[in-house]
């Protein structure tokens, strides 16, 4: 079981150490939270957005007399009811205190320094080699938040216009769906989304409570009004379903990226591949309707979840644009393969930070904070080109399952692939040596598989020569794997696989680096306890 | 909002007289110019031929925003950069695919420079030059990767939309029919264009021009503009992309600045300016002061001075006098705002006159009304200082 130590992020009053709040439980709650001991009878405003597809929205603009879009509603809305949470001081620091900047560079990555958001709370374990996991009612909850702590419910109108209710009771039997503050929040306006509340989903997106999300973007109409995602082992630190938003009105390194298009699927998406950018992602764009592009993305999200395949979300400009990006980060920190200098910084790479804000919690790394740095602590996050390209493939299969229209995208994906196999952007390849090919539960069979690639066939011997208690050991276990891969995936996939086995063999310094760095781990055991990092 | 029409015209007039129009008609070239310090950032000028390249009169394109030309396929990349050439005032030169009025899709290279007041370094406008893109595929009909098949394709597409433009009668039917057909392989208009050297050269050369007659003109009315920065912007200086954002804000709000003496107001929304009678002119640089009167509580001002010390928001009722002396109870929400280093850059004030009706808040509370100018503007300031400086080059 592959864990690291964490400090939670403290998103909510309501959320103590789960000693403390064990013990504060005997007493009956009495906080006015939303479980059945206080939602009766509760009022919440209510905003019911109005199901459009896009292209008519698109319409609205150029048909319309209008003089310009008006501020959209939702907009004022969370804005100013967030602003009314900060003036009653229920945040635990005024974010818009904490110094901020762009840092010198193409990218332009932001850098926040924010001291206060990691204080007060203990390092806790979290597991982060299963991607889907059970609701644990024990585990802080979304239920257990302060109404006051709740802007506003959120739901589709049921006759197709938008409403709003200042004063809406809270339905029960309807599972509603809330926006409720972030007390820690790394911006203005930092909000969380809570689908069905009362269902007390875990963390696993479904097509319903991601066209949720995407409605919410479409609805803020502010292209600087962001929504995030994080799975479990890929930083989301509470097993709760949740979106993340908020705003920041500065264009995210992501979102400048260039891209390259792999395809359009017959709904209308585009999906691209990330260029230039330290992780490697999918963008989708486009759609004939919104819930064409809410579909294909989120059947690619449960196609990852599924393979146990840890990933973050950025959906961006107003819901037209989402960013899939697939992660490593916490399999490697757990694994001890992620650096002591770069642990140090105590960043955790969610969402946010892999679309290029980065939170920093020293002053010393603000003040150092440069591009080259960035990049280097986001390369660490990114899968490797040939893992990449693998987990497209299972992404491809299955978005296109009910897409008859793509009989030629493994070829294109793969014809793709080759034309960016050119070094051209991999400015730390050193570091991003794949994480393996599989993501295995349990043991630490990733980090032999890491060795695998390093040792098999052609520099086997030479391994040997250097660890030659554990290299045979090595050797079976890619073999075993490759027959694995060979027998459960689609031919050209496995080859894929086996070339960049083949491909990591030549360069010998991968073999050095991952050499040196598990020799590191062994001198410096003390990697999994230094993980007290949010 | 009802004044806009005239604030255009001024946008103009004042700066470069009215003959400057006559002289930019006589350009040949397809352009727009904008004016990001009136809200909604509105092209305040278009030319005949970009009239009629788009399609729309000049009537339908007055005061609206550039974005109304984007559509579906619209690349969201290019239209981000746009925005960001607009935050750090700088030119930006990039392909677009943009729609006539009738809806069909063009390229075009996009080609936006800034203008700038010699005087105080601000931006008065910007100058958008359009050069439509003959297709690579056109151009390149005999080349190994394009086939003269695909070249005629795109021809049809231009056709087609048109024809079926004439047989259905709103632009939402003509889009429906876009979204139907889009396996149609006559719709397949280019995922990219790239502008030639010599499209880029002409794109080059008649912004040259329009900055020219700009230039020229606003030599007349002794307003001079340039094409670079050539006076840094002093202090209480609001930059044009932070422009665009208040803009966008409706409700009655000023902002003031306590680093500079007597604590002056820098910025003045139209609604504040409508809701107390003044031109803007009578009160930038201004204590807001000159709105108490007679019987104006002399408590109340002190609670909002002690709030200022003490750098903490205040809500009080207040009463204020407009330019035509009459007097008005005036709902006051007053909070710090901070910029990007978390240092306090303004005060804002966002004022509501009591018992007026505001149908435009859809039953937000006024509290909530007034606390969403709040929110929106530190975002608005707080994004907007984080770039090193106000122009890179």
């Amino acid at each position: 079981m592959l864990r690291i130590k964490r400090v939670p992020t403290v998103v909510s009053n309501y959320q103590k150490d789960e000693a403390e709040e064990g013990a504060r439980r005997v007493g009956g709650c009495g906080r006015n939270c939303l479980n059945k001991c206080c939602i009766q009878g509760a009022k919440l405003p209510l905003y019911a957005f109005k199901r459009v597809n896009q292209t008519q929205s698109e319409k609205d603009v150029l048909g319309h007399d209008t003089k310009e879009p008006p501020v959209a509603f939702l907009d004022s809305l969370l804005l100013g009811e967030w602003e009314d949470r900060m003036q009653r001081g229920l945040f635990r620091y005024d974010v818009t205190a904490c110094e901020t900047k762009v840092i010198p560079g193409e990218c332009g990555f932001i850098a926040q320094l924010n001291e206060g958001r990691h204080l007060k709370k203990r390092p806790t374990e979290f597991r982060v080699d299963k991607v889907l996991q059970p609701f644990d009612g024990n585990k802080f909850n979304f239920t257990k938040v302060g109404q006051e702590e709740v802007l506003f419910q959120f739901e589709a109108s049921e006759d197709g216009e938008v409403q709003f209710h200042p004063n809406a009771p809270v339905d029960v039997e309807n599972s509603p769906s809330v926006v409720a503050i972030n007390v820690s929040p790394i911006e203005y306006g930092h909000v969380l989304l809570i689908p069905r509340i009362l269902e007390c989903l875990p963390q696993r997106i479904d097509r319903d409570s991601f066209s949720f999300a995407l409605y919410m973007a479409a609805e803020a109409g502010n292209p600087y009004f962001r929504v995030g995602y994080n799975s479990l082992g890929a930083f989301a630190t509470i097993n709760h379903l949740h979106f993340q938003a908020y705003y920041l009105a500065v264009p995210f390194p992501i979102e400048k990226a260039p891209t390259n298009k792999i395809t359009t699927l017959a709904g209308g998406v585009k999906i691209s591949e990330l260029l230039n950018y330290p992780v490697r992602g999918l963008v989708f764009e486009g759609g004939n309707a919104l819930q064409d592009l809410s579909n294909t993305v989120s059947d690619a999200c449960i196609c990852l979840q599924d393979n146990n395949i840890p990933y973050n979300v950025l959906i961006s400009d107003c819901g037209k644009r989402v960013f899939l990006l697939p992660q490593c980060y916490a399999e490697k920190q757990a694994l001890g393969e992620v650096s002591a200098e770069l642990l140090d910084t105590q960043v955790n790479p969610a969402v946010w930070e892999i679309s290029g804000h980065m939170v920093l919690k020293r002053k010393k790394d603000f003040e150092e904070a440069s591009e080259e740095n960035a990049w280097r602590l986001l390369a660490v996050v990114s899968l490797s080109e040939e893992r990449f390209q693998e987990v497209n493939a299972f992404i491809f299969e299955a978005i296109t399952c009910g897409d008859n229209a793509n009989a030629d995208i493994s070829e294109s994906l793969h014809g793709e692939a080759d034309a960016d196999a050119q070094p051209q952007s991999r400015k730390v390849d050193a570091i991003t040596t794949s994480s393996g090919p599989a993501m295995v539960p349990g043991t630490h069979e990733c980090l032999v598989l890491l060795y695998s690639q390093g040792t098999r066939e052609h520099s086997s011997h030479d391994v040997e020569e250097r660890a030659p208690s554990t290299a045979k050991e090595f050797k079976r276990v890619a073999e075993e794997k490759l027959r694995e891969l060979k027998k459960g995936m689609a031919n050209q996939t496995s080859e894929k696989v086996y070339d960049g086995v083949e491909e990591a063999t030549i360069g010998d310094s991968n073999v050095d680096s991952i050499e040196n760095r598990f020799k590191k781990q062994e001198e410096g055991a003390d990697y999994r306890k230094r993980g007290e990092n949010e | 909002m009802d004044s806009q029409p005239s604030l255009i015209e001024q946008s103009f007039n004042n700066r470069y007289s009215s003959w400057v129009r006559d002289a930019l008609d006589d350009l040949p070239d397809n352009f727009t110019i904008t004016d990001p310090s009136i809200s909604g950032h509105p092209i305040v000028f278009a030319s005949r031929g970009f009239l009629k390249m788009s399609g729309y009169s000049r009537e339908e394109v007055i005061g609206r925003n550039g974005r109304v030309f984007q559509g579906p396929r619209t690349n969201r990349r290019s239209v981000m950069e746009i925005r960001e050439a607009i935050r750090e005032e700088r030119t930006i030169e990039v392909n677009l695919l943009n729609y006539k009025k009738d809806g069909t899709p063009f390229w075009l290279l996009f080609r936006m420079s800034p203008v700038f007041c010699k005087e105080d370094g601000k931006v008065t406008h910007f100058v958008a030059v359009q050069v439509p893109l003959v297709s690579k595929k056109h151009r390149r009909n005999n080349g190994v990767s394009f086939s003269e098949d695909a070249g005629s394709g795109l021809r049809e597409i231009v056709f087609g939309s048109c024809r079926r433009e004439v047989c259905s009668d709103s632009l939402l039917d003509l889009d429906r029919v876009l979204a139907l057909d889009s396996d149609n392989r006559g719709l397949e208009i280019e995922e990219s264009c790239e502008a030639s050297d010599l499209e880029k050269q002409r794109a080059a050369i008649a912004s040259n021009n329009v900055l020219s007659v700009l230039i020229h003109y606003s030599e007349s009315t002794g307003r001079a503009v340039c094409g670079k920065r050539c006076s840094l912007p002093g202090t209480g200086f609001i930059s044009s992309s932070l422009h665009i954002s208040l803009g966008r804000i409706k409700q009655s709000f000023v902002l003031t600045d306590p680093h500079l003496p007597d604590m002056p107001i820098v910025y003045a929304s139209d609604a504040f300016l409508k809701l107390t009678g003044y031109d803007k002119h009578e009160v930038l640089g201004h204590n807001c002061r000159f709105l108490n009167g007679v019987d104006t509580d002399a408590a109340t001002l002190n609670q909002i001075t002690e709030s200022i010390r003490t750098e903490r928001a205040c809500t009080v009722r207040i009463l204020n006098y407009r330019k035509d002396k009459s007097s008005f109870w005036n709902f006051l929400h007053m909070s710090p705002i901070r910029n990007a280093s978390g240092k306090i850059a303004y005060f804002v004030s966002v004022q509501v006159e009591e018992g007026s009706k505001n149908q435009d808040r859809h039953g937000l509370s006024l509290e909530m009304w007034q606390l969403s100018a709040v929110g929106a503007i530190k975002v608005a300031l707080r994004s907007l200082s984080m770039c090193a400086g106000p122009s890179k080059s």
